[in-house]
């Protein structure tokens, strides 16, 4: 039975892969569609399987185990994939939001779809390698395998200012990577375990640790390389822009889940393997994150009218809850983050799938031309401001618990940055309920009723409609069930954090 | 000479060790005399002679690879039989291979005669294989110099461009200079190593063996420090590093696409090969001003690289400069190879993702370019995607690769780089490489925007305007193109096929 879950867990991040390559190599186009819809439809039945698998008592370790050598076990390095249970919920997510984000490119009017299919799917095999990789080279080399189609695909597909926006991305992003691996590889060297296998850096670095010192210096190179990739302020430039100009399916899969790759590599392998390095920053970390993603940027998303820009700004700002989760040092806390992370790609894919649909209405993206939009398409305006209500951190949501547990760990750390914190909440709230005003409600402006007159608007089809109810569907689920993430969560972190903090984040 | 004597140097010429040189030799000679003895209609089929030839040497010395070659010395030490000779071989082989094809596809855009070319090709391809098993200096001059006077022609071989012409004689007399160090060099080791005695062909200064015995037991010999110095100045010119990269922009760029792909890879890899032994094997014991010394240049190297191939816009250059940046990131490995063993095994590594990805990126080069060879812009490339998916994709893949985008081979390369520098603890260097790395980005990236990344256009009628015309693909052509991409892919993802048969 452990094996064949073993293989299933190998097939899901292989399929997308497999299907790209069979697009690449010409398929004709009406079956590449089909190939395509399977080959995103079956990681997330996998995903669902495995979960029901997932053992709901003692599973500390990592499960699904299974070892394959692909030439470098001489430097230590080998294709190791499992779950433990932190990774299992954001695998679900990646296929969750993979799923969703490859539906709704299906019908997509891109030109070239082959190859934006074709680039979707590696990004997505990618993504689902990430959070399946207990090696942590592999770790890195997926997240780079799903971030190099990103910057193609917002290079060709790209809206305003693409090229411009491409080269920042890569290149911001590429010395992200770049710091990210000295880390990793500064992991593999002073751990003198030559190993990239993060079980056995687990037990190496618990034998013989690494010294206070070098521990600040690699925690730190980790925390800027991460920082990067998840946009911690001031380096987050690139993410509005990026996200501004991405075309829907990628924006959705960058912001959701590939951002993510940051924090979680910072959960997972930085913080249980670094404590005195962790301990060192947290402070800097929490600072940095209150007073820059919540605060600043929290002003300057109040201030866009760009509907992407703002969401990208508001992506910004939701890391910060991250940051600070993590930078609490509790399992609380970084339970806390777990649950954010899913809630926050969920809503925030939810949001830009909705975007790109509103842009099909009213060609602008610019929100103080729009208006009045609710009257024509009821169904658009309820989406989204469900995906509204859920950003900002509704009860009934799974943002209000990620949010809600943060703010909790918080007040053992700081209660004037939970303060901070907090008065973000309000932030997103206004910028949230006013962009939904603004585009739906009152009456449309000149402009948008020249454009509506002469393409009157539909409302959603229903290729946009199931991805969009997938999406929703998910983040009402674990709002209304934290249990299905809390519980493997909580199970991974005691054996991880315990040392740090042994109260459990289950209540 | 004492007919004992004789009968020792004989019992040592083990011919059948060279047999892959000798059968490369004798074909080159064989193409000179097919021409004169076929028809002139039959010429167009000697070129795949010289393939066929190449192909099967390659094949021979890969099915014959023997692993446990650990170092016999033939031809009175001339020669060392070793694994790393082996990988070099094959290495070579498979380069010329691909300049061969590389060949086919340019040099019938020309009125200059053919066959002579692909027989300097493989003389040269011959004289490098020696060059990488020499154990001598004088077969190692010697090799050297047979590679670099077929480069002196080959560089200035569309002799009817000014510009090629010209980049004929920088790399005459530049190279010649170079030849000049490296021979005063040799001289100077010969001179303090001091054993000038004629009597025979055994122990002279000039054995790589004694040369590293006396250094071991004089470290601090002044005049032997100095010759090794200028020694690895010679190689630093065939490497192209920093300061002996002056000669490359210029050269890269007059000489026809093969050649420069000739250039880029084998002329680079055999200063590597060399390198390699000189470094470990022979000037060991002056680590301590070897070290400090190429650190410098590693360094110097990839800052000067990669700076100026930022603003650069023709292909050839941009070619030729990030390929200056390419050696700094080798020697960065070959210094490392000095505390870590394992970082011989990934310079060799990173040579043949490098050999991959370059000779992707020539063979589109050599579809794009015009009648012109030396004019290929970056410009011209625009649309490449769209008219041309498969030259597109190849190219991306290639320069993905380049710069050391997971998951292309190339990436692994610079993995294995960094991880051995890491472990030597050679931490400013790496900091280099990194910023080295980010920088190319920009400049490979560049080009991939010009060929995938449509500029947006005011007019329709700009839009249109230069549909330049790209070299119809044959079917060799794509399957060759075809398979480097997919080479280069795939060794991203499964190192065993390279790494089982690079590291024993």
């Amino acid at each position: 039975m452990n094996f064949s879950n073993a293989s299933l867990l190998q097939l899901a991040i292989v399929t997308p892969l497999g299907a790209a390559l069979v697009i690449a190599l010409g398929l004709p186009k009406r079956f590449a569609t089909k190939l395509a819809a399977a080959a995103f439809a079956l990681p997330a039945l996998i995903a669902l399987w495995l979960w029901s698998q997932f053992p709901a008592e003692g599973a500390q370790n990592y499960q699904f185990l299974s070892s394959l050598d692909t030439g470098l076990a001489s430097f230590g390095i080998s294709l190791k994939l499992g779950l433990n249970g932190i990774a299992l919920p954001m695998f679900h997510l990646a296929a969750i939001v993979g799923l969703a984000a490859g539906l709704y490119a299906l019908r997509s009017s891109a030109e070239r779809l082959k190859t934006y299919l074709v680039l979707l799917l590696v990004m997505h095999g990618g993504l689902l390698g990430v959070f399946a990789s207990v090696d942590i080279f592999f770790f890195y080399f997926f997240h780079e395998l799903a971030l190099i189609p990103t910057f193609i695909m917002v290079g060709i597909w790209g809206g305003r200012d693409r090229n411009y926006a491409a080269m920042k991305m890569t290149i911001y992003l590429t010395v992200g990577a770049m710091l990210s691996l000295i880390g990793l590889i500064a992991i593999y060297v002073k751990s003198d375990a030559s190993t990239f296998d993060l079980i056995e850096l687990k037990r190496a670095i618990a034998v013989q640790g690494i010294g206070a010192a070098t521990q600040n210096n690699i925690f730190g190179v980790l925390m800027f390389g991460f920082g990067i990739l998840v946009s911690l302020w001031p380096l987050h430039t690139w993410a509005p822009l990026g996200y501004g100009a991405a075309p829907s399916s990628a924006a959705m899969l960058h912001a959701g889940v590939l951002k993510k790759f940051g924090l979680y590599g910072l959960i997972q392998i930085a913080v249980p393997l670094l404590p005195e390095g962790a301990a060192h920053w947290a402070w800097k970390l929490a600072l940095l994150a209150s007073l820059g993603n919540v605060l600043v940027i929290g002003f300057v998303t109040m201030a866009q009218r760009d509907l992407k820009q703002m969401l990208g700004y508001s992506s910004v700002m939701h890391m910060g809850y991250c940051f600070l989760g993590i930078a609490a040092l509790s399992t609380i806390g970084t339970g806390g983050v777990v649950l954010l992370m899913v809630a926050h790609g969920l809503s925030v894919a939810l949001l830009f799938l909705l975007a790109t649909s509103i842009h099909h209405r009213t060609h602008t993206f610019d929100m103080s031309e729009m208006g009045g939009l609710a009257q024509k398409t009821p169904v658009l305006a309820a989406f989204f401001v469900a995906g509204t209500m859920a950003s900002i951190g509704l009860p009934g949501f799974a943002n209000f618990w990620g949010e809600l547990t943060v703010f909790v760990a918080l007040w053992n750390f700081s209660p004037w940055i939970t303060a901070v914190a907090v008065a973000g909440v309000v932030i997103s709230a206004i910028y949230g309920l006013r962009s939904a005003a603004w585009v739906f409600f009152g009456q449309p402006t000149e402009a948008l009723q020249r454009v509506t007159a002469a393409h009157p608007p539909a409302d959603l089809d229903w290729y946009e409609r199931l991805p969009a109810l997938i999406l929703l569907a998910a983040l009402l689920f674990f709002g209304f069930y934290p249990k299905a993430i809390s519980q493997p969560v909580d199970q991974a972190l005691t054996s991880t954090v315990a040392r740090t903090a042994p109260v459990s984040f289950q209540r | 000479m004492s007919t004992e004597l004789l009968k020792v140097v004989a019992d040592s010429n083990q011919w059948w060790a060279l047999a892959p040189e000798i059968m490369v030799a004798c074909a080159a000679l064989g193409l000179l005399v097919l021409e004169i003895f076929t028809p002139k209609e039959h010429h167009r089929f000697i070129p795949h002679v010289a393939v066929v030839v190449l192909a099967m040497v390659l094949v021979t010395v890969a099915l014959n690879f023997d692993k446990t070659w650990g170092g016999e010395e033939l031809f009175g030490s001339l020669i060392k039989l070793s694994a790393s000779g082996q990988i070099a071989r094959v290495f070579f082989l498979l380069s010329s291979l691909l300049v061969c094809f590389l060949a086919t596809i340019c040099l019938p855009r020309t009125r200059m005669p053919r066959v002579e070319f692909y027989h300097i090709v493989l003389v040269v391809t011959a004289a490098l294989m020696l060059l990488a098993q020499s154990n001598h200096f004088v077969m190692f001059f010697v090799a050297l110099e047979t590679v670099t006077i077929g480069f002196y022609i080959l560089v200035s071989y569309f002799r009817d461009n000014a510009l090629t012409l010209e980049a004929g004689l920088k790399y005459l007399v530049l190279g010649a200079l170079s030849s000049a160090l490296m021979l005063f060099g040799i001289v100077l080791i010969y001179g303090a190593v001091g054993r000038v005695v004629i009597e025979g062909v055994v122990h002279t200064g000039f054995e790589y063996g004694i040369v590293a015995d006396f250094l071991r037991h004089n470290p601090d010999n002044f005049l032997a420090v100095a010759g090794a110095l200028l020694v690895l100045g010679g190689v630093a010119f065939k490497i192209g590093a920093f300061p002996f990269q002056i000669w490359i922009p210029d050269v890269y760029q007059g000489a026809p696409t093969p050649v420069t792909a000739f250039l880029a890879v084998s002329s680079k890899a055999a200063g590597f090969a060399v390198l390699l032994t000189l470094v470990l094997n022979v000037f060991s014991p002056l680590a301590y001003v070897v070290v400090p010394v190429l650190s410098v240049l590693a360094a110097a190297t990839i800052i000067v690289g990669n700076l100026s191939a930022l603003s650069q816009r023709n292909a050839k250059r941009l070619m030729g400069l990030s390929g200056v940046s390419h050696a700094g990131y080798l020697l960065i490995g070959v210094i490392a190879a000095l505390s870590v063993p394992a970082a011989a095994n990934a310079v060799w590594f990173y040579l043949f993702t490098y050999l991959l990805a370059s000779m992707a990126v020539f063979g589109v080069m050599a579809h794009v370019a015009g009648a012109d060879d030396t004019a290929q812009e970056l410009d011209h490339y625009e649309k490449l995607a769209r008219q041309r998916p498969l030259l597109g994709t190849v190219l991306a893949v290639g320069l993905g690769s380049l710069a050391g985008i997971p998951p292309l081979a190339g990436f692994m390369g610079k993995l294995l780089l960094f991880v051995a520098a890491f472990q030597a603890g050679l931490y400013w260097l790496l900091a280099v490489a990194i910023g080295g790395v980010v920088l190319s980005i920009y400049y490979y990236f560049g080009w991939i925007k010009a060929a995938w990344f449509e500029t947006w256009s005011p007019s329709p009628a700009t839009a249109q305007a230069p549909a330049r015309s790209v070299a119809a693909t044959t079917f060799v052509g794509r399957a060759v193109l075809t398979a480097l991409a997919l080479a280069t892919v795939l060794l991203g993802f499964y190192q065993e096929p390279l790494t089982s048969w690079l590291m024993p």
